[in-house]
């Protein structure tokens, strides 16, 4: 049996780590869109978001960086889905997701701090999700 | 019947993912734009600068607005572009300051002014070179004025003409063009008519393979 029965706050807590993961995923998934109709470069009339979202660094052999975002939210997703619902295994890989997005994310500030001087809205506002899921799994009750 | 909950959660949301990333990218994607050859004589008379041979075989129109940072990026490929094909590009440039800009409308009243004076594409270059650092200021008149003395023009005229009237009709008619060819974001860059997009890391390839394509295909005539 790969569920079982868990104390409600966990069920609470993966819940919120799932909606966040969700928010996560449509704004990463708004700004993968947004590199492919060309638009990253107008970002709004902000040029440190320019600077952020039209640098070396928001792209890997082409690919933006946040189409990857997009795949990390949507595994963080599906994970605390299904911990939510009691899956086991789904927790550690969510926690497994998670620290690695973490690591990620200090990256991309140390990159915005130091090397580009400019910070991009979208990029600290994911950074502020992927805080809040680093913390949901440090706060979450650790298995029986 | 729970067990398969989460299941159909998950898809539920990767679906909505791509189909909404889907309907997203079909409204973002930028129209396919071109110039008809009506518009093209009309604005030389009313509205646009225009760098190079009058009679060259292709046309760089640019609408641009000085403090948007991808003008600032494309304007230099542009001028090393212009230094590359010579006699045979000339360069068309059209205001489009953005609202969302603070000192985009001063800056291109700066450009039209000196533009009065004759110094036109001198304040263009300065304004483009110079984005990082106006952009930043709060005395943004003060510096534009520095930059009039920088290129030899008449202090006590420039700074009368930039809110004169002739300046600001200038700037009307660009972005009446703008309207009228369907121009929505800066910059819009059409080689011979026909939009070409510069978002991308290194703007002047589009525009130079636009060029070189327009350079084989048979005469258009500019006049």
């Amino acid at each position: 049996m790969v569920t079982q029965s868990q104390p409600r706050i966990r069920v609470i807590l993966y819940g919120i780590a799932a909606a966040a993961a969700a928010v996560g995923l449509a704004e990463a998934t708004y700004l993968t869109v947004l590199f492919l109709t060309g638009e990253t470069a107008v970002c709004g009339g902000s040029p440190d978001c320019f600077q952020v979202l039209g640098s070396s660094y928001s792209k890997i052999k082409g690919i933006p960086v946040s189409a990857f975002g997009a795949i990390a939210y949507f595994s963080a997703f599906s994970c605390a889905t299904f911990a939510a619902f009691g899956y086991i295994r789904a927790r550690k890989f969510f926690a497994l997701a998670v620290w690695a997005m973490f690591a990620a994310t200090l990256w991309f500030l140390y990159v915005q701090a130091f090397l580009l001087h400019a910070y991009c809205r979208y990029c600290l506002f994911s950074a502020a999700l992927i805080f809040l899921l680093a913390g949901i799994v440090v706060a979450s009750p650790a298995s029986e | 019947m729970k067990r398969y909950f989460p299941f159909v959660i998950v898809a539920l949301v990767a679906l909505l993912v791509v189909g909404g990333g889907a309907m997203l990218y079909r409204a973002k994607r930028p129209p396919v734009l071109t110039m008809s050859k009506d518009t093209t004589s009309a604005k030389e008379n009313d509205s646009g600068h225009i760098r190079g041979n009058p009679k060259a075989a292709v046309t760089l129109e640019e609408f641009g607005d000085y403090e948007c940072p991808p003008c600032g990026k494309v304007s230099g490929p542009i001028k090393k572009l212009e230094e590359e094909y010579g006699d045979k590009l000339r360069v068309i440039f059209h205001h489009y300051p953005l609202i969302v800009h603070q000192h985009a409308r001063d800056a291109a009243q700066a450009a039209e002014a000196a533009g009065l004076q004759g110094h036109f594409w001198e304040m263009h270059d300065l304004l483009y070179r110079e984005q990082a650092v106006w952009t930043k200021t709060p005395g943004v008149r003060e510096l534009f004025n520095s930059y009039a003395g920088l290129i030899g023009l008449d202090l006590e005229r420039f700074k009368r003409d930039i809110d004169g009237s002739q300046v600001k009709a200038r700037i009307e008619a660009d972005q009446n063009e703008a309207k009228k060819v369907g121009v929505t974001a800066t910059p819009t860059v059409f080689i011979n008519n026909r939009a070409v997009s510069t978002a991308t890391e290194d703007p002047a390839k589009p525009l130079r393979a636009a060029i070189d394509e327009a350079l084989k295909a048979p005469k258009i005539d500019n006049s």
